[in-house]
């Protein structure tokens, strides 16, 4: 149900985004999903890839710091209200979202939208609780 | 206008005789009261007694900052604590500050070298003192203000901070005598022109400046924009504060210690010999008059030349001239004396935080601005952003905590802080002062 995400550290500077895809590529790593949150000094690279250990290895090899963490791959109806659906249910299990962000493929009708929850166990209970299509984590980094 | 003229004007020989009579009535203080110095005498093979010329200093040993660290917080006082009626402190290596504790009479001598000081620097009995030094355990506040009221005229105790106040109070009060620290005075005059106070309209004559470095540049810009006559003020807390020697309006030409009450030597930093006049090495001083805290062959650590040709003024104590430099890595930010392993103790003690930081300082709008770097190694990283600027605030707010200054973190990549022969370089001082 989990599936692993990685994080870079970067600074808000001209060049440094380029030189993780440069470094992935080399290592024939694929990019599945990615986001970028910034402050004005620096920003977090969040990305689903297709090998988890070669990108974490060559990463931390090129002197990045990274991170690794657990985030939830959910299908979304893709429709007018699909989101909304989720977000009600979850907030009034108390469970927080973190952030946010698409990824690549659809799972069928419904969009596929990876979250960051602040109680992942708690959000898993309550997600399937509702009948709400969770991928398996091995199978997102390939689909 | 001279405050003493008796003791200010003194002939070399008479000074040289009082200064031997207090030298040794000074040492027989601190062997008698206090450990460490009996101790330190001991090991030296040397007694009071044995101090028969100025000269014979040299065989006293040297008192480091460390000592004073050692011995935190009252260790080195000679008086019980009945007799101290007033304690300062300032910034340490790491940690814990330094202590320093006066008797009455001391506060009273204190008072006197700062009317000596502030009448040297033109102002008399009649001016309006506007205050702008820190008041608090910063020698520098109350330092100026008691030395104002001794010599007789109105002091106006701002101390720091709320800027545009303060310029009211310029505007409304017509002070005549600004004492601040020199980067600050500029911020003021920024401030006051965007209020659209003139400083031609405004009733300032004279400006006693000190606590940081500055440079016969900034005098100028000084005097240029707040048309006043500024002269450097020069003091460290362990000595008795700002009032150890100051510039006289008639030269500005170096600082004249006030030799009837500390012995000043010039020393190679490295051999710890002592230096004629006219050679560049570290101030030394040993206190003549103090009573509850004398110093002892304090190493300030600032670098300086001692020149004896007589002054205009008619003052005949040696003058020393503006400090160019220190021994160590100490920065003075903002006034307050900040030293890079303090930032590095705060950092060490942040679990998260590995200790890979650099310290950059800048001026801008004439204010010092202190940005501390730190890589951001895989304990500390999130990828939640809002937990990293939560890091960042915590790590300044301990600076702020320990230190008292304000810093700017900044969180950046690992190994981007440049490192030269394996060795990082931890402070960049972008000031051109």
């Amino acid at each position: 149900m989990r599936v692993e995400q990685i994080s870079v550290f970067l600074e808000n500077r001209t060049g440094r985004l380029a030189e993780v895809t440069s470094i992935l590529t080399e290592a024939g790593v694929n990019i599945r999903a990615l986001a970028l949150a910034d402050t004005s000094d620096f920003g977090v690279l969040r990305m689903i890839v297709d090998d988890n250990e070669k990108a974490k290895r060559v990463l931390r090899d090129n002197g990045l710091t990274i991170g690794a963490h657990d985030v939830v791959a959910v299908e979304v109806e893709d429709r007018p209200g699909g989101l909304h659906r989720i977000l009600d249910l979850l907030g009034k299990a108390g469970v927080n979202v973190e952030y946010m962000y698409a990824f690549v493929r659809n799972s069928g009708n419904n969009a596929i939208m990876i979250f960051r929850f602040d109680d992942t166990d708690k959000a898993l209970a309550t997600l399937t609780q509702h009948n709400i299509a969770v991928i398996n984590g091995k199978t997102v980094h390939t689909m | 206008m001279i405050y003493d003229i008796e003791f200010e004007t003194l002939p070399r020989e008479a000074l040289s005789a009082i200064q031997l009579q207090r030298l040794v009535s000074t040492l027989e203080r601190v062997y008698a009261t206090v450990p460490f110095y009996r101790d330190g005498f001991k090991k030296a093979g040397v007694k009071p007694a044995d101090i028969k010329s100025l000269d014979d200093l040299r065989r006293i040993p040297f008192t480091t900052k460390q000592d004073l660290r050692d011995n935190y917080p009252f260790g080195l006082f000679t008086v019980p604590m009945d007799n101290v009626v007033r304690i300062h402190a300032s910034s340490g290596t790491t940690g814990k500050p330094t202590v320093v504790g006066y008797t009455r009479r001391d506060v009273d001598t204190w008072a006197t070298l700062m009317a000596r000081s502030l009448a040297a620097a033109g102002a008399w009995r009649g001016d309006i003192i506007h205050n702008a030094y820190g008041y608090g355990l910063f020698t520098g506040g109350l330092g100026a203000h008691y030395g104002a009221e001794k010599l007789g005229a109105s002091v106006i105790p701002v101390s720091g901070g709320n800027t545009r106040r303060q310029v009211m109070i310029m505007k409304d009060f017509g002070p005549t005598v600004l004492t601040a620290t020199p980067s600050y005075t500029l911020h003021l005059a920024e401030v006051a022109q965007e209020m659209g106070v003139n400083f031609n309209d405004l009733k300032f004559r004279v400006g006693v400046f000190g606590a940081e470095p500055w440079s016969e540049n900034m005098r100028q810009e000084i005097e240029a924009k707040l048309h006043l006559s500024a002269v450097d003020i020069y003091g460290l807390s362990e000595v008795i504060g700002p009032g150890v020697a100051i510039e006289c309006c008639e030269a500005k030409k170096g600082l004249h210690i006030f030799e009837d009450h500390f012995l000043a030597e010039v020393i190679d930093p490295v051999s710890g010999d002592v230096l004629p006049y006219g050679e560049q090495g570290e101030l030394v001083f040993t206190s003549l008059t103090k009573e509850a805290f004398p110093v002892i062959r304090y190493r300030t650590r600032d670098i300086t030349t001692l020149h004896a040709e007589p002054c205009v003024c008619g003052r005949t104590h040696v003058r020393m001239e503006r400090v160019s430099g220190r021994t160590d890595d100490m920065l003075i930010i903002r006034g307050v004396n900040v030293f890079p392993s303090q930032i590095e103790s705060v950092l060490m003690e942040m679990e998260e935080v590995e200790p890979h930081y650099q310290l950059i300082v800048d001026r801008k709008d004439n204010l010092d601005v202190l940005t501390v770097k730190v890589e951001v190694g895989e304990k500390l990283f999130s990828d939640e952003v809002k937990k990293l600027q939560e890091t960042e605030r915590k790590i300044a707010h301990n600076i702020k905590e320990l230190l008292g200054v304000s810093a700017d973190v900044k969180l950046v990549e690992p190994k981007t802080i440049a490192r030269s022969e394996g060795k990082a370089v931890r402070v960049i001082d972008n000031r051109k002062i």
